[in-house]
């Protein structure tokens, strides 16, 4: 039956469970500054994406990253990134994404780029954004990443763009002449379907 | 003791400008977490994780200069012997 499934474009959407067991996902993040950018990244991110390889439209899901995972190389700067003029990340745990359409939706392979259409949480503020993607599926390559004989398909994700801190209330209005009002950010993250 | 604050001020303004220049002259913010990147080959992307350590910046090298002018300038107060 599943072959058949399979073969006819009916095959049910995979989910792919974003809490990697290598740790190599990662958000990065980079805000202008007048001595040095502020670049840093974070590495406490979980989530689903249900994903079809046969309709790669219809992905949706939803990323979360913990706001205490966000990194930069001064301990002084991370202790005030977290803190409660920047994130207050006691009080906003965490910072989600989450897909809700794919628009413009182009698949060569096993690879799709799109523009994703979500609600983007930071700091206790929710926005309605559309953002770039791709999506590269990678099926079988579980095991051959864990190296194991776990069975299952890789998703990656990949996304560039840029936010800017006043629209989520992060410190707003001040300090714009020692830090940016624009954050970069790019995404890159994977997630398994173990099988 | 005027003599040793001028010591004093010129070998700490000495020292951070050694350690600022062994440690690569880091013309960016003090680092005390270094960062490392992991490529993963089966999926293209790059691991990110950090380690401690110590990388001074111009912010060591401001806080030493201050220190050494502070103890340069407290040696103007200190009367000389009669």
């Amino acid at each position: 039956m599943l072959p058949f499934l399979a073969t006819t474009g009916l095959a049910a959407p995979e989910t792919f469970d974003f809490k990697d067991p290598k740790g190599v996902n990662a958000i990065t993040f980079k805000l202008d500054a007048p001595l040095e950018a502020i670049n840093g990244s974070a590495g406490g991110i979980t989530g689903t994406v249900s994903f079809d390889p046969q309709n790669p439209g219809a992905t949706t899901g939803k990323i979360v990253v913990a706001s205490a995972s966000l990194t930069v190389p001064n301990a002084m700067q991370t202790t005030h990134l977290r803190g409660s003029q920047w994130l207050d990340v006691e009080k906003n745990p965490e910072i989600t994404f989450e897909a809700k359409e794919l628009k413009n939706v182009k698949t060569a392979g096993d690879k799709t780029t799109a523009e994703v259409a979500g609600t983007f949480w930071l700091h206790g503020v929710s926005k309605d954004l559309t953002v770039p993607v791709e999506l590269s599926y990678l099926p079988d390559k579980l095991g051959e990443r864990l190296g194991g004989n776990q069975k299952g398909d890789l998703l990656v994700l990949r996304c560039d763009f840029a936010i800017k801190r006043s629209d989520f209330k992060i410190n707003q209005g001040q300090m714009e002449n020692k830090v940016s009002d624009t954050i970069n950010l790019t995404v890159g993250i994977v997630g398994a379907s173990a099988k | 003791m005027k003599s040793l604050l001028r010591i004093l001020a010129a070998a700490v303004l000495l020292a951070a400008v050694g350690l600022w220049v062994a440690r690569g002259a880091n013309r960016g913010w003090t680092k005390t977490n270094i960062r490392h990147e992991t490529p993963d080959p089966v999926t293209g992307l790059t691991g990110i994780s950090y380690e401690k350590g110590f990388v001074p910046g111009i912010d060591f090298l401001g806080g030493a200069a201050l220190a050494a002018g502070v103890m340069a300038g407290g040696s103007l107060l200190v009367k000389k012997k009669i």
